[in-house]
């Protein structure tokens, strides 16, 4: 997605043949009549056609073929600083790819404190060999080995199942370190494979974690180090086709374990999207997003995650969990999707799930608008969602973020860009009188058809025009989403000069959003010096969602640790008190990340004692053996 | 964090405190046009967006809170809402302040001479200035001065001009407005004046308290006010009062403001301009009405010599800090913030609590000299001549002796004392008694306190052209106004004085007994004292600490034993807490024999006082310092929240005063050491 936006896109016949093409595949691959027999058998069928060279998968079994074992994402994408001191971006999977970014060595230098002689290198090769060996479950193993279904406990395929991306999961790989991990990994092919594999584990007392694209930032993933049974990493990424497409309903039924950019591909080429686009959709998973009710970009125009699904089947210690229709909204007492959403992988897994999909919008539009301060580009976002016309995507970034975004800017290729540009800084600053340290930008993106969206564009620039605000260019806008896919990335190249950061997010009222921003960066600034850190750290936010009654604000926070004995522990410190500084402005506990385990002190707070019980008492009816013993939420 | 520093240490002899400049040793040497005209660059606060104080106005009469309350108001009278909105615009007209700096810049000009001419030095602490000038760039700062004359907030302001800092916007009391030039000239520095008393008036407390975070929140100007509400006419700390306290509070409850910086300042005097002023006020001569032909009748005040003021600001206190693992902000988080809640418990309990530790934070750095002490010890000295029916005189030596024996004493209690090391004791002493003679005469090498017709006349014997009741009455003006100095030591002696007393009212020696009596006794003083609300235990560790220290006692096996040097030091210290004692005593003698029936509490006062001039006049009571009406309130207030007397409330009867004679009875007897501890505490349940 970030590399290639389609613009107007390719010509209606040739999608139309697309279309007609992709329809016919569908019924190819429907099932007759959704009996679970034959369900089976093309599972299995599937299952062995698995192996084959030449199917597209984006993620195979074995990750560690593309991607980075103690890292961000993919092992060919990197930053590094070339031999002359410039940034480099590796690869050629982003826009950013084989270019350099000459400003980023100078902003890193003067933001952290960071220099380029102080190195801090990760550890190079996964050592299996400090792995602690696999306790398994014999009588499990046997079993389960007779269905057939993948299984394997390399220490490679279990380390990269043992973490998400937490700062403290990164560090400790990077310096080969490693804790408890799964005993073993298993790759169900469809649900008939998980209700088997849930089955056997209930039976021999096994504990089961899914495993879905391992991008949580909130300890889901971790071994609990007081789980004694065998632990087995249910990995899900098998499971990623389309079972079908409905373009009456426009709905799509998908297996729970394909990831984010398999799905709009795919989509794509039958001429459909779901416009379910986190940030970190590369990698995560549709279950994964179910289990953390996650929220994507454009939610403004296809919703969250709860909004888009239609119908889900979990596979649950006591049985199989799903609706028996598809009707758009019910009233039958609480819906049972709300204990599936959110659950965190503790009372199930989630196998396939139907849900909206929308035709492909015909023209995208990218935008960004320049504020004089932070608190007119809020009041903006404010406006805007009052008279709720927020585009599909509106995010606004502070004045740190702001530079940030501008020292990640690629070398321009002509002395006329660099010259527009300078033209474009002196109308701002001189002209305009913009202070460059307080002004901030907004970046927007428009979806739809041609005409709907300049007309919506012109509205959203009239209101932005009413706070100060100044249309500035769409380049600004697109390279402003662009970075939230690398700026994973970024956090690796930091790590390997003394930099450690995170980011965060909440969600809050309308009246708290400029306080909440205030106060918790503040108090990251305060908490750093208080503990020792010697540079003043990067504190910066954005507000990436607007509501009809608030806002998701985003927090990003960075410090050069050269001289902390225990650099991770201070990070922990600072990163717990501003969950207690913006828990106590009126945010939330998180907007999208989920709770894990890093946010489970918090719950009985944030939920009341009565809910914990709820929530609890569920538990106990569905996994009453805890085999779901990630420990996450509660 | 720096609160933290400022109320934990255990030894107060490590306190550790700045140095201190005379401000008014370089406009003796310059010329004062030019220091009124100079140019003046306060460091403001870092996120501040100027603005006009019209535009203040405006900004407050807009705001979401003020808007609410207006339509609450309207739906409650039936009023229009432009008719509400036009009062609150008058509220708000009659409460701003007008700042201005050419009027800072007159007073800047005229303060120098007159203070030139009262003082010998105004000194204040430079590091305090630098950690306030630190604290007013990185938040919105309250600044919490003492309150002990009319001179304190132009002297602040004064201050803060000369060191070129944000000049701060200060709660006056109405009063003041009503001087008519005066009072405009004070809202041109930056007073705004509030009513007394506005209790039910929601409008009003809504544009006042709008007004007042307005002015915070934007970091307009630091933001002034007095804990204590009033000036203290004792020169004793008064108990704080929390209206502004919890209004400044309030945003950074609410988050709008990362952090509020409270600085504490301590301004001591070495003679205070309204000294006779006030024991006359205390005696029952009512107060003249502040009026602008007073103050140029109070002129001959410019003829005398007031020595030095010290003025020590304290370490900045962060309200963050404070809150921490105190308050859960997140009570917030459910009603909208604009909608005003009255706070709840917990709130209250944590405003109280922090104003009690800045009102001993400004204690702690009140600057004593030695005059405070001589006073202490010539007070004691009267009444032991007194009751031995001697001379009441003393030796000038003998004085001296105990000055000195009293100055270390006091060091090693962490008195802040500025003692003249440099010259010899005895010139001290007398040096200080000179600045007092209208307090003290010295005749022969001997030294008395100056009553009109001497000391000679033993009471009760008649006097051709005074009645003994005048008599009495302008012996107790000399003698409270020395009290007032005194007063000012008391937070020094005050813990340990409690436990000396304690010791001597308790039956045994043993500690639980000594530390119920103790806290019998810090239970009954805590409105007349400063003492911190659920720091009982603190207090008497405190003391025990102190005393221990100083080789006054030991504690063998629970069991207390005063040591042999130690009786002087313990007699010193329950002679210091007797009178308030005995006035409490005598206070509920009165509430038990002589109260009628239907008292109310506005007739409290006269009554009391009828009843112990007839007391001290019959021979019955020999502290004259009882008259005074600020322990007898005091000692009322305390009985009222012990529940021993009980005020009605509403109906014809308002503000009767309903007296429990058993409770009231078993209390004074308690305070005699008649009664063992623990039976008053069941008498009172």
């Amino acid at each position: 997605m970030a590399s290639n936006s389609s613009g107007g896109g390719s010509s209606d016949r040739q999608r139309i043949a697309r279309q007609r093409l992709s329809r016919i595949a569908g019924h190819l691959q429907r099932p007759a009549d959704g009996s679970s027999a034959i369900v089976a058998a093309e599972c299995k069928a599937h299952g062995s056609q698995a192996d084959v060279p030449g199917e597209e998968k984006t993620v195979p079994r074995r990750r560690q073929e593309i991607m980075k074992w103690n890292g961000w994402g993919y092992s060919d994408s990197r930053f590094f600083f070339n031999k002359k001191g410039q940034a480099e971006f590796t690869g050629r999977r982003y826009r950013l790819s084989g270019l350099i970014i000459p400003g980023l060595k100078d902003w890193f230098e003067s933001t952290f404190g960071a220099s380029l002689q102080h190195k801090t290198p990760a550890t190079p090769i996964l050592n299996s060999s400090a792995v602690q060996p696999p306790t398994l479950n014999e009588a499990f193993v046997e079993e389960l080995k007779s269905t057939g279904i993948p299984l394997s406990h390399d220490a490679e395929d279990r380390v990269f199942r043992a973490h998400g991306h937490c700062l403290h999961e990164i560090f400790a790989l990077r310096e080969g370190k490693f804790g408890r991990v799964p005993d073993m990994v298993v790759w169900p092919n469809c649900h008939n494979d998980v209700v088997k594999i849930v089955e056997l584990a209930c039976k021999h007392n096994v504990c089961l974690i899914p495993y879905g694209g391992g991008t949580s930032v909130s300890s889901a993933l971790e071994c609990p180090p007081e789980e004694t049974r065998s632990i087995v990493s249910l990995d899900t990424s098998q499971m990623n086709r389309i079972l079908w497409i409905d373009e009456k309903n426009l709905t799509a039924h998908v297996e729970a374990g394909i990831v984010g950019q398999d799905l709009e591909r795919l989509l794509n080429e039958s001429g459909y999207c779901t416009g379910h686009e986190p940030d970190s959709m590369e990698f995560s998973s549709l279950g994964g997003w179910v289990a953390t009710r996650a929220s994507g970009m454009k939610k403004n125009v296809y919703g969250n995650i709860e909004d888009l699904v239609v119908h889900v089947k979990m596979v649950t210690p006591q049985g199989v969990i799903e609706k028996s229709c598809q009707g758009p909204r019910m009233s039958t007492g609480p819906d049972v999707h709300h204990f599936i959403m959110g659950s965190e992988g503790t009372l199930g897994v989630v196998t396939e799930v139907t849900m909206k999909i929308r035709p492909m919008p015909e023209y995208q539009k990218y935008g960004s608008v320049v504020f004089p301060n932070f608190e007119q580009g809020v009041a903006c976002l404010r406006e805007v969602a009052r008279q709720r016309c927020a585009p599909a995507s509106i995010r606004l970034m502070d004045n740190e973020q702001f530079k940030f975004g501008h020292a990640l800017k690629p070398q321009v290729s002509s002395i006329f860009t660099s010259f527009l540009d300078g033209l474009k800084k002196f109308y701002i600053t001189k002209f305009k009188g913009f202070d460059p340290n307080r002004l901030c930008v907004a970046t927007l993106l428009f979806e739809g058809d041609r005409e709907k969206v300049l007309q919506h564009e012109k509205q959203v620039y009239d209101i932005a025009a009413k706070f100060g605000g100044l249309a500035a260019g769409e380049d600004n806008g697109q390279r402003g989403y662009m970075l939230t896919f690398v700026i994973a990335y970024l956090r690796d190249l930091g790590m390997d000069y003394y930099v450690i950061g995170e980011s965060f997010e909440t969600s809050v009222p309308w009246d708290r959003v400029l306080d909440i921003c205030r106060n918790v960066k503040a108090r990251i600034i305060r908490e750093c010096k208080d503990k020792g850190v010697q540079f003043s750290p990067l504190s910066t936010c954005r507000v990436t969602q607007t509501y009809d009654a608030g806002a998701c604000v985003y927090f990003y926070f960075a410090f050069n640790y050269r001289g902390l004995s225990d650099p991770v522990h201070v990070y922990e410190q600072v990163e717990h008190a501003a969950r207690e500084e913006i828990l106590a402005n009126g945010g939330s506990l998180s907007h999208h990340h989920g709770v894990g385990k890093l946010r489970k002190e918090w719950m009985r707070d944030t939920i009341s004692k009565v809910g914990m019980g709820m929530l609890k008492s569920v538990k106990d009816y569905v996994d009453p053996n805890n085999i779901f013993g990630n420990r996450n939420l509660l | 964090m720096a609160s933290e520093a400022v109320y934990t240490h255990r030894d107060p002899m490590l306190k550790k405190r700045d140095d201190f400049e005379d401000i008014l040793e370089e406009r003796r040497n310059s010329s004062d046009l030019r220091y009124a005209l100079r140019c003046y660059i306060p460091v403001l606060y870092k996120e501040l967006t100027p603005c006009k104080a019209s535009e203040l106005k405006s900004m407050v009469l807009q705001s979401d809170q003020l808007r609410y309350v207006i339509n609450q108001v309207c739906k409650e009278t039936g009023m229009a809402a432009d008719e509400v909105q036009a009062e609150a615009a008058a509220i708000l007209e009659e409460m701003a302040h007008r700042l201005q700096l050419s009027t800072i810049r007159f007073f800047a000009f005229t303060l120098s001479k007159v203070f030139k001419t009262l003082f010998r030095s105004i000194c204040v602490n430079e590091e305090g200035i630098q950690r306030l000038q630190q604290a007013i760039h990185e938040h919105p700062v309250v600044l919490l001065p003492s309150h002990r004359s009319y001179m304190d907030f132009l002297l602040m302001s004064y201050i803060l001009y000369t060191y070129d800092l944000a000049l701060p916007v200060i709660a006056a009391g109405m009063d003041f407005m009503a001087m008519k030039f005066v009072g405009e000239m004070l809202r041109m520095s930056g007073a705004f004046f509030i009513r007394r008393s506005f209790g039910g008036d929601k409008l009003y407390w809504a544009v006042f308290s709008e007004y007042v975070k307005t002015m915070l929140k934007n970091g307009f100007a630091p933001v002034e006010f007095f804990l204590e509400g009033t000036r203290s006419r004792t020169c004793k700390s008064l108990t704080p009062k929390l209206g502004l306290l919890n209004i400044v509070m309030d945003p950074f409850l609410k988050g709008e403001v990362f952090d509020v910086s409270l600085v504490p300042v301590s301004i001591s005097y070495e003679r205070i301009l309204e000294e006779a002023l006030y024991a006359r006020e205390l005696l029952g001569v009512p107060k003249p009405k502040e009026s602008t032909s007073g103050l140029f009748k109070a002129r001959k005040v410019l003829s005398e010599d007031y020595g030095s003021i010290h003025v020590y600001f304290g370490q900045p206190v962060s309200v963050r800090s404070l809150a921490q693992n105190r308050v859960d902000r997140c009570q917030f988080n459910l009603i909208p913030r604009h909608i005003p809640r009255k706070p709840g418990e917990d709130i209250h309990s944590f405003v109280n609590d922090s104003a009690y530790r800045l009102v001993r934070a400004q204690e702690e750095n009140m600057v004593l000299k030695p005059w405070v002490l001589l006073a202490s010890l010539l007070l004691q000295n009267h009444h032991q001549m007194q009751v031995a029916e001697q001379k009441q005189e003393m030796a000038l030596d003998e004085l001296t002796e105990q000055a000195v024996w009293l100055r270390d004493l006091s060091r090693q209690y962490g008195a802040f004392l500025h003692w003249p090391d440099h010259v010899s004791p005895s010139e001290a002493v007398s040096s200080s008694l000179s600045l007092h003679r209208g307090l003290v005469r010295i005749s022969e090498g001997r030294v008395q306190l100056a009553f009109e017709q001497g000391g000679q006349t033993r009471p009760g014997e008649p006097c051709s052209t005074v009645t003994p009741e005048e008599e009495l009455l302008n012996q107790a003006v000399i003698i409270l106004s020395c009290a007032s100095y005194r007063n000012q030591a008391l937070h020094i002696f005050l813990r340990p004085a409690l436990l000396a007393s304690a010791i001597h009212t308790a039956s045994s020696s043993n500690k639980q007994e000594v530390y119920n009596s103790f806290s019998f006794l810090r239970n009954m003083f805590s409105n007349e004292f400063i003492l911190c609300p659920g720091a009982t235990v603190q207090d008497f560790e405190e003391a025990c600490y102190l005393l221990v220290k100083t080789g006054a006692l030991q504690i063998n096996q629970q069991e207390f034993v005063v040591t042999e040097r130690g009786h002087r030091t313990l007699g010193f210290l329950t002679r210091m807490l007797d009178p308030f004692l005995q006035g409490y005593q005598v206070v509920c003698r009165f509430l038990c024999e002589d109260a009628t029936e239907g008292l109310t509490e506005k007739q409290f006062v006269p009554a009391v006082r009828k009843f112990i001039i007839r007391h001290i006049l019959t021979g019955r009571l020999r502290y004259t310092e009882v008259l005074s009406s600020d322990l007898q309130k005091n000692s009322l207030a305390a009985l009222l929240r012990l529940g021993a007397v009980q005020k009605l409330k509403g109906g014809e009867e308002q503000g009767t005063l309903k007296v429990n004679k058993v409770m009231v009875n078993s209390l004074e007897d308690t305070l005699g050491g008649k009664l063992p501890t623990q039976k008053a505490v069941v008498a009172r349940l």
